[in-house]
């Protein structure tokens, strides 16, 4: 019984709300550091190891923290995770950090994060949240790769740096350009548009994902939310 | 004078913010409806980047710096933005309601658009002094404005189209983005 609440907050995460493909959250790393397989899965593992650790404090401080500064307190807790994992990437993977470069210091304001804090973590238990963090951090992860993935292949005609089309293929650069990022995506949200539209007419309709922050911001389909109710924890 | 010129063009246009550097996605998308909610929007994030690129210049190059607590950038910066934003808010709901209501409830998004946290990094990581910062920071956000009021024309327009139904909404508002993107890529021939 205690596992099986443990692996359905996995399959949550994965799966069910994929921050990425279910929720569209975090659009603005997603769109920006995928120009590569390799990239979006560091970006995503980044974005996981700050989620988990910020699930975990704010979850054990749920019942320090007083309501009304409780967005302040969670920007710091999160802050200062983004720090310490913007320094280990500095220090072990300065390849990766140089490729990420500005998008590190802004996984702060990642709208997973905070959503997460704020639905999630400031509700339930330690081992939940991390649980939680761990799922939709993969989740993440996933999403960012795939898309990495697909914008490598057909704009470089490679995978993990990998050549695997054949000579004749010409890339078609654009895809790991700016422009790219922004049809790739277009894609992905019109699939996702069909795929619901579909369920809806056999009568069984994808449920509308009551997330973090996906009230004002999941439907125009990208990020930058948790800011609803943002400023320094006041209610609307 | 010539370098400050240099500046402002590469932030607005060359490497626009929304269009080459997707920061600020959210309202860009989310605000672009009508032209007039997005020259608003574009006003108060103009307002709030430049005010905010002072600021952070200012905390960074004569508290952080000289005390060696370079490394509390990130965590300081939100907490300035996140006040600054709301100094803001306050100020129009007194000064300009109508600007206010037409706003609504984007205008608490500043804070956790990444353009502004974005700007402020971004002149600490290219030793911008002062008045440099603010002037990048004056011209992303001018950036943002040109871009988001572009984009809200378009729609304005996309509108009366005939969008076949998986692309209706934010698909096409990104298929038009990726359009605008790739005419953007013509002025990095002015630097």
């Amino acid at each position: 019984m205690q596992m099986n609440k443990y692996a359905e907050r996995l399959y949550n995460g994965l799966v069910k709300e994929n921050p990425t493909f279910v929720l569209m959250l975090g659009m603005c790393p997603t769109l920006a550091v995928t120009t590569s397989a390799i990239n979006g899965f560091g970006m995503g593992l980044a974005t996981t190891a700050v989620l988990v650790m910020s699930n975990m404090l704010i979850s054990m401080l749920r019942k320090i923290i007083p309501d009304s500064v409780r967005m302040p307190a969670y920007i710091v807790v999160i802050a200062s995770f983004v720090t310490i994992v913007e320094f280990l990437l500095e220090g072990f993977v300065p390849s990766l950090y140089s490729a990420l470069g500005l998008y590190i210091p802004l996984i702060v304001v990642n709208c997973i994060i905070m959503g997460r804090a704020e639905s999630y973590a400031s509700k339930y238990p330690v081992m939940l949240s991390v649980m939680d963090g761990v799922g939709m951090g993969l989740g993440f992860t996933v999403g960012l790769t795939a898309i990495g993935l697909v914008r490598e292949i057909i704009g470089a005609g490679t995978a993990f740096g990998i050549q695997i089309t054949p000579d004749s293929y010409e890339p078609v650069t654009i895809f790991i350009l700016a422009p790219g990022a922004f049809l790739v995506l277009a894609g992905l949200v019109a699939l996702q548009n069909k795929v619901r539209s579909r369920a809806a007419k056999r009568g069984n309709p994808v449920a509308e994902v009551s997330g973090g922050c996906v009230d004002g911001c999941g439907n125009c389909g990208n990020s930058g939310c948790g800011g609803k109710r943002y400023p320094s924890g006041q209610e609307e | 004078m010539k370098e400050l010129l240099m500046i402002a063009i590469g932030s607005a246009f060359v490497n626009n913010v929304v269009l080459s550097q997707f920061l600020g996605i959210c309202p860009f998308l989310g605000v672009s409806k009508r032209v007039e909610t997005a020259a608003g929007m574009g006003g108060a994030v103009i307002f709030v980047i430049t005010i905010a690129s002072f600021f952070t210049s200012v905390i960074y190059n004569y508290l952080l710096e000289p005390a060696g607590f370079e490394y509390l950038q990130t965590i300081v910066f939100i907490l300035v933005i996140a006040a600054l934003v709301q100094l803001v808010e306050m100020f129009l709901k007194k000064s300009i309601p109508s600007l206010y209501n037409a706003l609504g409830v984007y205008l608490p998004l500043i804070t956790t658009n990444c353009a502004v946290l974005g700007v402020a990094l971004t002149n600490v990581q290219r030793t911008y002094n002062i008045l440099e910062g603010v002037v990048n920071g004056l011209a992303t956000a001018a950036g943002f404005t040109i871009s988001i009021v572009l984009m809200a024309g378009i729609r304005e327009k996309i509108e009366h189209n005939d969008v076949s139904e998986s692309f209706k909404g934010t698909p096409i508002v990104l298929v038009t983005a990726s359009l605008m993107a790739i005419a953007f890529f013509g002025f990095s021939g002015l630097i």
